[in-house]
């Protein structure tokens, strides 16, 4: 009984021990792991994305205040109109979230195209998300008002084969965004007023 | 005891060198060392968890009780590899993309379970420090070789840096005529040039 207990604790104190110094760790470290993520990730593929505009999105970009949480939108402008917005999204995919950035088009409500930015899918199938241009190029120039799906659950997007979980996860993102491009529209498009002169 | 701070360090480096003479924890050497860069940045990583988690195993082995001590030893391993990959991810974000899936894994890394278990339960704490540092350089050093072999084949030339430091830049050493074999920097490429090394220390009579 006393061996017994005796593991139960020492287990326990170890684990307390080794989860309270990660969070502390995950806390300092946060901040600069998310800018090396826009320097590094989101950076390039908001600007590839939005490779003809005349300005720089990653430089023209404002926090915006949703409910308790706080967004990043970056701006396109083309020709001299700044009418894209770029706003982040994320969804639960296979291995873990999938973050993702999705590039609308305020004028015509379209998507000017999205990226998938950070991901743990598996090498090879659903890693194409990232790696496969062709997937996500699908998604660009599409309407915004009907919701995103894979061609299997009666949408027009073509998942990638031996990813299909990887795929609706993708559509789940871009459809979020478009979720909260809706709600945010009066703010966004004040923000935007600001930089149009 | 006859163990002395000196031949535990340096048995590592050569006479019990991982992945050559022990042929242990394989999966990142031959998974991480397409580069130089990558190979010596695997290898840093899992030395600084070798050595934590050796520290800390001998400093708890007589608290760990003996039925739960691989879960025990599990818990501290995996607690320096997230420290590693969040420090990684922080300071030096394009290795922590290029290693990828690899750095988690060092959790299963045979190498760090296999000196906690076989070693620094059973020893002080600075002789398994030195155990722990010494398995840990050499395994950077054979890493690093091996993708330096890989590298040079695989393209011609070494260019790269550690953590940001040391850059260096070795353009094609076999002059313009030199086609890259790109065979050496893909999978089947890591057993064969692994082979091949051991094949060359194996020619080299170990004390």
């Amino acid at each position: 009984m006393g061996e017994m207990i005796k593991m139960v604790v020492v287990l326990t104190v170890l684990s307390i021990i080794s989860g309270g110094s990660l969070s502390w760790l995950k806390e300092i470290t946060e901040p600069k792991i998310e800018n090396q993520v826009m320097t590094l990730v989101k950076g390039p593929a908001i600007r590839q994305i939005l490779a003809k505009a005349d300005n720089d999105p990653v430089e023209d970009r404002f926090k915006i205040q949703d409910g308790e949480a706080e967004r990043n939108v970056f701006v396109g402008v083309f020709d001299s109109s700044p009418d894209t917005v770029v706003l982040e999204s994320a969804a639960s995919g296979y291995g873990d979230i999938i973050g993702m950035v999705v590039a609308i088009n305020m004028s015509d409500e379209t998507l000017r195209g999205i990226a998938v930015t950070t991901h743990k899918e598996t090498p090879g199938l659903g890693s194409m998300a990232k790696d496969n241009p062709r997937f996500a190029a699908q998604f660009a120039g599409k309407s915004i008002t009907r919701p995103f799906q894979v061609t299997t659950d009666g949408g027009e997007i073509s998942a990638l084969s031996g990813a299909t979980i990887t795929s609706r996860a993708v559509c789940n993102g871009v459809n979020q965004a478009i979720e909260t491009y809706t709600r945010l529209k009066p703010q966004l498009e004040e923000n935007i007023q600001g930089m149009r002169k | 005891m006859a163990k002395s701070i000196a031949t535990e360090f340096t048995k590592g480096l050569w006479k019990e060198v991982p992945p050559f003479r022990l042929v242990l924890g394989l999966c990142p050497v031959l998974g991480v060392t397409t580069s130089m860069k990558n190979g010596i940045g695997m290898g840093l990583a899992t030395t600084f968890v070798l050595l934590c988690s050796n520290i800390l195993v001998s400093l708890l082995r007589k608290v760990i009780p003996p039925k739960v001590r691989i879960a025990c030893f599990i818990i501290i391993i995996a607690t320096f590899v997230i420290v590693v990959e969040q420090v990684m991810a922080a300071f030096a974000y394009e290795l922590f993309m290029s290693l990828g899936v690899f750095i988690p894994l060092i959790v299963v890394n045979c190498i760090v379970l296999g000196r906690a278990e076989a070693f620094a339960s059973k020893n002080g704490v600075a002789l398994s420090a030195a155990d722990g540092l010494g398995m840990g350089i050499g395994f950077t050093v054979s890493l690093g070789l091996l993708g330096a072999v890989r590298e040079l084949i695989g393209t011609g030339g070494l260019s790269g840096d550690v953590f940001g430091f040391l850059p260096y830049h070795l353009p094609s050493i076999f002059g313009a005529a030199f086609q890259p074999l790109e065979f050496a920097v893909q999978a089947p490429g890591a057993f064969v040039a692994l082979g091949l090394l051991l094949c060359l220390m194996n020619l080299i009579p170990s004390k």
